[in-house]
């Protein structure tokens, strides 16, 4: 089976539905791709299924469009799960639909009984009709007949024409049963007129239901922003007027959240972790929350990690942490350069600083977790650093990728 | 950058500025922030406003927000700098975007800040600007820095498309933070010439026609 082959696509392809199918998905499937309601199509279906060609382009249909790919359907795991099942009741439905049929032909005895087509056909239309058109115009129908301009009123009249001519036509040659084939002239004839004043009506619902769900669609996206405005922008700017007394949680309050706003706003792609650009932000990030010291990361370049730069991250993070903890100034500058060759790091302060050579050997901080660690990983670190003139570490890793 | 004539740097006379940003709070934010620093000859909070007010007042700079109702301040960048060449603008913004920061200085903005910039820096900022050279933030450094190392294709004019090894080593100590005077300091050069680079490289980032700068740009959406 030509399965999981279709490309996500903006246009409907047509392919097997997963999401709300009864039998294999081709009838939502095809429907999607019209772009009509799926019990039409179930509709077209189960009819051609009694002349047998139904069952034919079915089964053709089955093995030859690919079944919809998992991505396409999107909705989270437990939705996905619920919807990839078939609605039972609805198979059930079309199961006494075609029941239904069948004694109609059991009873009108035989597949060109035109009184049978015409019940069958008038049946279907009807059906059709009101099922695509919204409660407002379902009113509008029951209550007076919307034909407004001479157009409609002369398409109105030609249908009723053939409507006429039909019925009389089908009553004359109902005393001769077995000349069925020229009622059924007369049974089409009458279809004919029917679709001629149903046309405009149909084509005008479907607009509508396009422009409908347009609405919903562009509502839900209002509604999410919205959502997520109250969740977190209004919660933060609550604890906000809380802590207002206590400057420092203020402003990492409004840090977090403007990173928070910021990423949701300009989204990346998935493969955030995996690159060292996204790496480095991610570690200031925490850094900054944990400590309350905004950190400006700029970072020119990007590439796969590995582990080394996991290693040099790690120094960077230390870094970080006691320009943080011990610098005392209300900004921390990191600039990252990813570089064929290597990943230069640097963390930079305008903050106290201190005196390198009075720091004791065994202080882990900086000689261990900083120098130490970029050392056993083929990197190096150099600090510079005087009392009152800030600190800046400078961390350098040839990139494994490149030596190889 | 100064010409001879007395430049604000020297404190002859306070930069006389118009603030133009569509949130009211911001802008008398700004106004307190800034002080005695400048003297702000008006506000404006959307592109029609802004170039009335503008046009009226001449002033030495120009506070342009990126996000402005009626074209952004793209729009304003056009319209004033086709009369009066010799307004200086610097561009303020909260957002990051990629498109924003080439846009404004492609557009003829000699600087570009974001909104979280201290006081006292935007006051240094708009003097710096105000006597003509450019301010880079670490951001907007190291976002230049990005457009134009991503250079697969050969340069079609190596004098606009391609930055020197100086102008190289300058962006990079801004981008780590530095500021122009530890620049100079670090590289043994003057303050000025730290400028003249500065300047050097916004002219590229403005006349180069590389692709690459619109499609970097385009592709990566965030500096």
């Amino acid at each position: 089976m030509a399965a999981e082959t279709t490309a996500a696509e903006e246009e409907p392809r047509l392919y097997r539905a997963r999401e709300g199918r009864l039998l294999g998905g081709v009838g939502a499937g095809l429907a999607r791709h019209l772009g009509i309601d799926p019990v039409v199509a179930r509709l077209a279906l189960l009819a051609l299924a009694f002349g047998g060609i139904g069952i034919a382009v079915y089964a053709t249909l089955f093995f030859l469009v690919p079944a919809e790919t998992e991505e396409e359907t999107g909705g989270s795991e437990r939705d996905a799960s619920r919807r990839r099942g078939r609605d039972l009741t609805q198979l059930l439905g079309y199961l006494a639909l075609a029941a239904g049929l069948g004694v109609l032909f059991l009873v009108f005895g035989g597949l060109f009984d035109p009184l049978l087509w015409f019940l069958v056909f008038g049946a279907i239309g009807a059906a059709i009709l009101w099922q695509q058109a919204n409660p407002a115009q379902r009113d509008e129908w029951v209550s007076v007949t919307a034909i407004r301009n001479r157009k409609s009123w002369m398409r109105a009249g030609a249908g009723i024409m053939l409507i006429i001519i039909g019925v009389f036509g089908f009553l004359a040659f109902q005393q001769q049963l077995h000349e069925a084939r020229a009622g059924l002239t007369f049974a089409l004839a009458m279809l004919a007129g029917i679709s001629l004043i149903a046309a405009p009506w149909i084509v005008g619902l479907v607009r509508e239901r396009d422009r409908e769900r347009r609405e919903r669609i562009r509502n839900q996206e209002r509604a999410e922003l919205a959502a997520h405005i109250h969740d977190s922008v209004l919660h933060t700017l609550t604890l906000i007027q809380r802590r207002a007394s206590d400057p420092r949680e203020v402003q990492r309050l409004a840090r977090v959240q403007e990173r928070a706003l910021r990423s949701w706003l300009y989204q990346r792609p998935a493969d955030a972790e995996s690159t060292v650009k996204a790496a480095l932000e991610r570690v200031a990030a925490e850094v900054e929350e944990a400590h309350g010291v905004p950190i400006e990361v700029v970072c020119v370049g990007d590439g796969e990690m590995d582990d080394a730069v996991h290693a040099e991250l790690r120094a960077a993070r230390e870094a970080m942490v006691n320009a943080s903890k011990y610098a005392g100034t209300d900004t921390i500058s990191v600039f990252g350069e990813v570089e064929p060759a290597e990943v230069l790091v640097f963390v930079r302060d305008r903050g106290a600083g201190f005196d390198l050579d009075a720091v004791p050997e065994d202080r882990m901080g900086v000689r261990g977790s900083i120098i130490g660690r970029m050392e056993r990983h083929g990197g190096s670190a150099r600090i510079r650093t005087a009392p009152g003139e800030g600190t800046e570490v400078q961390l350098r890793m040839p990139r494994i990728l490149a030596a190889e | 950058m100064g010409d001879g004539k007395s430049t604000f740097a020297e404190g002859a006379a306070v930069p006389r500025v118009v603030i133009v940003d569509d949130h009211r709070l911001f802008r008398s934010g700004v106004r307190g922030e800034l002080g005695d620093a400048v003297e702000v000859v008006g506000e404006a909070g959307d592109v029609d406003a802004a170039v009335r007010v503008i046009t009226e007042h001449h002033p030495d700079l120009v506070l342009l927000d990126v996000h402005l109702p009626g074209g952004g301040g793209v729009e304003v960048l056009r319209r004033v700098l086709a009369k009066h060449p010799d307004i200086r603008f610097l561009a303020l913004s909260v957002s990051d975007a990629a498109e924003d920061v080439i846009g404004v200085v492609r557009g003829g903005a000699r600087g570009y800040v974001t909104k979280t910039i201290s006081g006292k820096e935007l006051a240094d900022a708009i003097v710096r600007v105000a006597d003509g050279d450019a301010v880079f933030s670490p951001r907007l450094a190291g976002f230049v820095l990005d457009a134009f190392s991503a250079t697969d294709a050969p340069p079609m004019d190596p004098e606009l498309d391609r930055l020197t090894q100086r102008e190289r080593k300058v962006l990079r100590l801004i981008a780590r933070g530095y500021a122009y005077k530890e620049v100079a300091k670090e590289l043994f050069i003057s303050v000025k010439t730290v400028e003249t680079h500065v300047s050097s490289v916004l002219r590229k980032l403005q006349l180069s026609n590389r692709h690459e700068l619109s499609r970097w740009a385009t592709a990566r959406k965030l500096v």
